[in-house]
């Protein structure tokens, strides 16, 4: 059973596949299933919402699909949820 | 790989419907109450009423044009009764959904008022729906038919499931040389480049930069802020997307994983062949599907993840998620579960085998979950104020 999933191995976040809480240990792996990674959450992390693989700081850029998909605007550490209150388009 | 068959409607024009509609169109806002009327008189019609359809003019006047008689001329419709206030433009419709040789006929109401134009259109409602009752579903293929594919209130798990599912099927789609079309002109921002790789010559590539920088460029001379409640929108938000950037790459997995682009659509245009093809439509789903539907389109394969419930009065809407959550609070909404991509139990290859086989049933008549919900959504596009 998967608690995480990672579009591409380049990326630097994984997708929650059900609520996580904070304190769990995680399993997570690409969705080809060609890499595994183990991870501590330490916020709840909803369902589909993104958990940080690695610690960001501001100006960071996350990358999901292997792709870049916006900037880190306020300090994150491995294991915390990433949306928008660190996290905001580069586009608009 | 042989294409599958299906039972469809094979119109005049060679081209193959799944439904067997008798439309009434209104041609503009003040003709919907007789239309309407019409509709609630003989059984079995489909009257359209929209917020449309007076002194448009230039490119917006050509998209209402294209996209009238192109709702007409859908497959999907065996026949059409157009009323309009003045016989003009009502003319002008009925004219253009001839040319298909389905039968058309028109009504207007100036110098007659609704009563008589209703028991007039009405007669010849009944004329038609007759005739089309008695026609047969005869057998197709699968490649006879033209589908369209967009998401809607998308989350991650449509990036990671339903979207995919989809871009298994179009990839099948296009092998068996059917016809299919993406668009989502603003929702592909910040995988242009992407999407641009997958054009199969560098000219088409080019013409698709173009469209997407003139719509961006519309979207920065009207923006306020940084549409972070437009796009992504809330339902988005709520399901874990952030920015329009990974918004943009979920979406980008319903164009398959081989197939490439052959051509560039207008709104409402329809393709002049087979394969893939890119259509500058809205991000908002009942416009966008009206488009489609408007262009030829007879299917929609539709991914949701928080559950947009979106369906089109002359296209059958197949909606598929990947969200656990969605199919179990919204199950009678969802056509397809594809949540087990989410867990492990289930694979793209399945997936898309589960799709096509659904795509297969509604295409020989059986309802969506849209069709049966009422779901009838009819939009037209605007391009800019009326003179």
């Amino acid at each position: 059973m998967r608690d995480f999933l990672i579009h591409n191995s380049q990326d630097n976040v994984g997708v929650a596949v059900r609520d996580v809480k904070s304190g769990e240990n995680l399993a997570g792996e690409t969705i080809d299933k060609s890499n595994g990674r183990k991870l501590t959450a330490h916020q709840d992390i909803p369902l589909g919402h993104k958990i940080a693989l690695k610690d960001f700081k501001v100006g960071d850029t996350v990358i999901k699909y292997g792709e870049d998909i916006g900037k880190v605007v306020a300090q994150i550490r491995a294991g915390e949820h990433v949306h928008i209150h660190n996290l905001k388009t580069k586009r608009w | 790989m042989e294409a599958p068959r299906i039972k469809g409607y094979r119109r005049e024009n060679g081209r193959v419907g799944v439904r067997n509609h008798v439309i009434i169109l209104p041609v503009d806002d003040i003709s919907n109450a007789a239309a309407e009327a019409v509709g609630r008189v003989i059984e079995g019609t489909l009257a359209l009423p929209h917020a449309y359809g007076r002194l448009q003019f230039g490119e917006d006047l050509e998209l209402f044009f294209r996209t009238m008689i192109g709702i007409g001329a859908n497959p999907n419709v065996a026949a059409a009764i157009v009323i309009g206030i003045e016989p003009g433009w009502t003319d002008r419709i009925v004219q253009g959904i001839a040319k298909t040789g389905k039968p058309v006929a028109g009504f207007s109401i100036e110098r007659s008022g609704d009563l008589k134009t209703i028991a007039a259109a009405s007669r010849k409602a009944l004329e038609f729906v007759q005739w089309a009752s008695e026609l047969q579903r005869e057998e197709c293929s699968m490649s006879d038919l033209y589908v369209s594919v967009k998401c809607g209130e998308s989350d991650t798990t449509t990036g990671l499931a339903s979207c995919p599912t989809v871009g298994n099927v179009v990839d099948r789609l296009i092998e068996i040389k059917g016809t299919a079309s993406f668009g989502e002109t603003s929702e592909l921002t910040g995988g242009e480049h992407v999407v641009k790789a997958k054009a199969a010559t560098p000219e088409i590539g080019e013409q698709f930069m173009k469209v997407y920088n003139e719509y961006n460029e519309f979207i920065l001379q009207n923006k306020v802020n940084d549409l972070s409640e437009s796009q992504p929108t809330k339902g988005n938000i709520r399901g874990g997307l952030t920015t329009i950037e990974e918004k943009a790459f979920g979406n980008i997995e319903k164009l398959g994983k081989r197939t490439k682009f052959v051509g560039v659509l207008k709104p409402a245009e329809a393709p002049s062949g087979k394969g893939l093809w890119f259509m500058d439509t809205s991000s908002a789903a009942a416009e966008a599907l009206t488009l489609w539907a408007a262009s030829g389109a007879v299917l929609h394969l539709f991914p949701t993840g928080q559950g947009n419930i979106i369906g089109n009065p002359v296209m059958p809407v197949v909606k598929l998620s990947g969200n656990p959550l969605t199919c179990s609070t919204m199950s009678e909404h969802i056509d397809l579960d594809v949540s087990g991509i989410l867990t492990g139990e289930m694979d793209f290859d399945q997936a898309g085998d589960r799709l096509q086989e659904l795509m297969a049933r509604t295409a020989n008549g059986r309802l969506t979950a849209s069709e049966a919900l009422g779901h009838r959504e009819f939009v037209m596009t605007k391009l800019y104020r009326s003179a």
